[in-house]
């Protein structure tokens, strides 16, 4: 196996997809991240090591439990920065044309 | 006429600008920004207070639906000239994102379409750079709540 691995090539599995979601709002142990799934724990410790193996997911000791957590700079190697903030935009902006638009039609 | 929203955000510096079409009047496109009715509808959130002139506040709530507030934001109006121009602060509370400073220009190119210029500017490019990774976390957060109910969905039915 590998053990430098390619951002995309982790990204390109929905289980891993997932993973990163889950994690991107809270950081959360492995155990809490399995129950999510219904993969046997061994399959998801597989897709963590990938993770984390490609720095996309980051790995803090609390206590006597391991978290895992999003690690923002290597994310922003597979999202443009700027463009989700532009979406963001272009989804309110749509909303305030067709709500306007909408008025019209009720005068 | 190609709808689309473009955002310029040099590297390193404190301000972002956004500029957008609209297949609406100048006078449509000022109401939806002045009047708290519309800003309600479009912005999907509850305007609690808004005054719609020079120096005056407003504040905006939105709960999530179990009804913990979610998004808090106020500041004042400082400058506003009816389907020309408005310039305001607006701060989020409790993200430690800290106060902006907002200038919007309508401006009329045909009697139907608009074209809104939005320049905002921060106190630091860290704060910026925030504000613009938000759209991400955001993005990524609302993912995050649909897979969420998927899986309490799932676990309903189990």
């Amino acid at each position: 196996m590998n053990l430098r691995r390619d951002v995309f090539q982790a990204i390109a599995d929905p289980t891993r997809r997932a993973i990163l979601l889950l994690v991107a709002t809270q950081a959360m142990t492995a155990g809490s991240i399995a129950a999510q799934f219904d993969s046997a724990r061994p399959t998801v410790s597989k897709h963590l090591q990938i993770l984390t193996e490609c720095q996309l997911l980051e790995q803090e000791q609390r206590g006597r439990e391991m978290y895992y957590l999003v690690n923002p700079m290597k994310m922003r190697e597979i999202a443009d920065f700027i463009e989700p903030f532009r979406q963001l935009w272009e989804e309110r902006f749509a909303t305030l044309e067709r709500i306007m638009k909408q008025r019209r039609t009720k005068k | 006429m190609e709808r689309t929203t473009i955002v310029t955000a040099n590297d390193g510096e404190l301000d972002i600008m956004i500029t957008r079409d609209f297949d609406l009047t100048c006078e449509e496109l000022f109401s939806a920004y002045v009047e708290a009715e519309l800003i309600e509808q479009w912005m999907g959130t509850k305007v609690l207070e808004w005054e719609a002139r020079q120096m005056g506040h407003y504040r905006i709530q939105t709960h999530d639906p179990k009804g913990n507030l979610a998004f808090e934001a106020s500041g004042v109006i400082h400058d506003l000239i009816t389907n020309e121009r408005m310039v305001r602060t607006f701060e989020m509370h409790n993200t430690g994102l800290g106060v902006q400073l907002e200038f919007y220009r309508f401006e009329e190119f045909s009697p139907e379409q608009s074209r809104l210029h939005m320049h905002v500017l921060y106190e630091t490019v860290e704060q910026r750079d925030r504000v613009l990774s938000m759209g991400y976390r955001m993005g990524i957060g609302m993912a995050h709540d649909r897979i969420q109910n998927i899986f309490s969905q799932q676990s309903k039915h189990s």
